[in-house]
């Protein structure tokens, strides 16, 4: 471009238009077209085994194309070979940080087709167990979260923390993952001796992590650089794609099935839905944050309420559920979790479809991830926070 | 066990008491029937305060604008397939398995009957109101293909992507149906009930025979009658008596 505004003579015309010329052909020379990038499966940002195709312009993302399937079992078609019973080591296994919240829809499906309630006691203590998963599969969110934007510190904590909740997870049930302790019709066993003061003091430690947690992340300067305005996903496209849980409500949706389709004792315990405006990865990270605390309010009050009484209700030693179909659906860690259960009066159902809240979570990805740049690509699906196992079931 | 299609629904709704009458139900089926017309509505069930709505064939995708505009449900849970084809039997015809649960042998339909024996169904809700529905519509079994959801519910893609390589069916207006979990030179629908459980037909389940014969034992193969009394028929003889 020439540099004096209007050309003066004719020579200075040629070379100004020759300069176009060349700079034309290095640009010629530069481009290199789109770069295909292949994310995973091994990346560490995907938790498993997801693989993004990314076409690349150079930073910028053109367009993703997730492929997923690396770590599919079938658990739709190995639920038609098991009875009822045996499908709890299954669903075990969708989403593995959280198993116990994975396992509660379930039992209330084969609950509610065979017309059994649960006893009260074993209905609290299902909700405390499910809002442990809660704070467990979140605390780790939390720590990892900053390992993606490179802060290797809140990764330890949240670790540690984690682990004082597994332990409690593990006392009661027996299983730090998969407890799988849920029976239709209530629970295997009561709580242990002492279970209950012990949960209480862990959960003020997990109050005060939350607190920790506030200052070294939210706080941090870069990581809001990093966050803010990253990955926004309007309502209604969330919406729409399926995406449930904190996802949607760091778009500020404000719905959360706990409330709005009350199941366990959600009713009886007063707590928050925490919503933001925002829809970036700040905004998911913020609320999960908000909503650790909550669960840990949750555990606190259904402690104090929790009353005596029996853990399993009267059910048949062989279990068979009669001719009905069922859907129910809760609030897990990661999202909307539902069964739709087709019984035909077997040992065993005739039909589960499973609706894993990961899976849709992450088909919002291809719509997302357009136009980003390559880091960011990795701050957004660690916000979108996803299991693998709860994406290919 | 009912041979014709579905009484149960009916009679389910009315001695539960959970499935009290949903004044709300009333007021989504008008809606459906007003906007889609009274013949697109074939046959309506509640199950456990959902409602189930089965709509004609060719208004499966005028159901899904009507559920997203009209009845607020702009969030869509699942789309999938369903088989009524009985399940195979056990023993001989299902190659000799004898673990699985025993299912009629007959075709029965579930909640809101079908026409044939393929179906899809589809769960969608409202994020604003508490409100959900399922819709079910029938699928010709010969040419299973039904209008594709995407551009209503943009999520739809995956779920019909899945329903597609696990059930054969198509959906019209797809923007590309291509394998979701499986790999691409995959054959065969596995969710269908014909398809077998693979891992089954391999090896037969382990779990029947407990004691396995030491080596030089003359018993060592398993005892014949063992596998004919599996755990399920004591069940049934003990869920009855």
């Amino acid at each position: 471009m020439s540099t004096t505004g209007t050309p003066v003579t004719g020579f200075e015309v040629a070379r100004s238009s020759l300069r176009h010329l060349a700079d034309a052909q290095v640009n010629v020379e530069l481009d290199t077209g789109d770069m295909i990038l292949n994310l995973g499966p091994q990346h560490p940002a995907t938790h498993g085994t997801l693989r993004i195709v990314v076409r690349l312009d150079g930073e910028r993302v053109v367009s993703a194309d997730p492929i997923i399937g690396y770590m599919h079992r079938g658990y739709e078609k190995l639920t038609e070979f098991r009875t009822y019973p045996q499908i709890t080591t299954l669903i075990n296994r969708i989403d593995w940080l959280s198993s116990f919240a994975n396992e509660v829809p379930f039992m209330t499906a084969a609950e509610q087709l065979m017309g059994i309630e649960a006893p009260p006691r074993s209905v609290y203590i299902r909700t405390v167990l499910t809002e442990l998963s809660r704070i467990a599969t979140f605390l780790l969110f939390l720590g990892e979260m900053g390992l993606q934007v490179g802060a290797l510190t809140p990764a330890f904590y949240g670790f540690r923390d984690r682990e004082y909740v597994l332990n409690l997870i593990e006392a009661a049930t027996g299983g730090r993952f998969h407890p799988n302790f849920n029976r239709i019709g209530g629970l295997k066993d009561d709580l242990p001796w002492g279970w209950i003061a012990e949960c209480r003091s862990t959960m003020k430690v997990v109050l005060d992590s939350c607190d920790d947690f506030e200052d070294l992340v939210l706080g941090n300067e870069i990581f809001e650089a990093r966050t803010r305005g990253i990955g926004i996903i309007p309502a209604g496209t969330g919406a729409g794609y399926g995406v449930s849980g904190s996802n949607l409500r760091a778009s500020g949706v404000d719905w959360d099935l706990r409330r709005d389709r009350p199941y366990l004792a959600y009713p009886d315990v007063d707590f928050r839905v925490w919503t933001h405006s925002d829809g970036d990865s700040y905004a998911r990270y913020w609320v999960r944050l908000q909503e650790t605390r909550e669960a840990a309010r949750i555990v606190l009050q259904c402690l104090n309420q929790i009353p005596s009484g029996p853990i399993m209700a009267k059910v048949p030693r062989i279990i068979k559920v009669p001719e009905g179909e069922v859907w129910v659906e809760t609030e897990n860690p990661l999202g909307q979790m539902g069964y739709y259960v087709i019984s035909k009066g077997a040992t065993g159902p005739f039909r589960v479809k499973i609706r894993s809240a990961s899976f849709s979570n992450v088909s919002i990805l291809p719509w997302l991830l357009r136009g980003v740049y390559v880091p960011d690509v990795i701050t957004i699906l660690a916000s979108l926070y996803f299991i693998l196992g709860d994406i290919d079931r | 066990m009912a041979d014709e299609p579905a009484p149960d629904a009916a009679a389910e709704a009315t001695d539960d008491p959970a499935d009290a009458p949903n004044p709300d139900h009333d007021t989504m089926l008008a809606t459906l029937r007003d906007r889609l017309g009274a013949d697109a509505v074939v046959e309506t069930a509640t199950a456990y305060g959902d409602l189930i709505v089965r709509v004609a064939p060719d208004r499966w995708l005028d159901a899904a604008t009507v559920a997203a505009n009209d009845l607020a449900c702009d969030y869509l849970s699942f789309i999938a397939g369903l088989d009524w084809e009985p399940a195979a039997r056990e023993g001989d015809e299902a190659g000799g398995d004898t673990s699985s649960p025993v299912q009629p042998t007959e075709r029965t339909y579930g909640a809101a009957g079908s026409n044939g024996r393929f179906q899809v169904f589809a769960h969608v809700q409202s994020t604003r109101q508490p409100r959900g529905l399922t819709l079910k519509t029938d699928v010709d079994e010969h040419a299973p293909a039904v209008a594709s959801w995407v551009g209503v519910y943009p999520g739809a893609d995956w779920h019909e992507r899945e329903c597609w390589e696990m059930f054969g069916i198509g959906f019209d207006g797809h923007p590309s149906l291509r394998h979701l979990y499986l790999p691409s030179e995959f054959e065969g629908h596995p969710l269908r009930k014909d398809f077998p459980l693979l891992a089954r037909v391999v090896k037969p389940w382990p779990g029947l025979v407990d004691v396995e014969g030491m080596p030089g034992d003359a018993e060592a193969t398993p005892v014949a009658d063992a596998g004919d009394t599996p755990a399920v028929e004591a069940g049934d003889a003990e869920a009855t008596s």
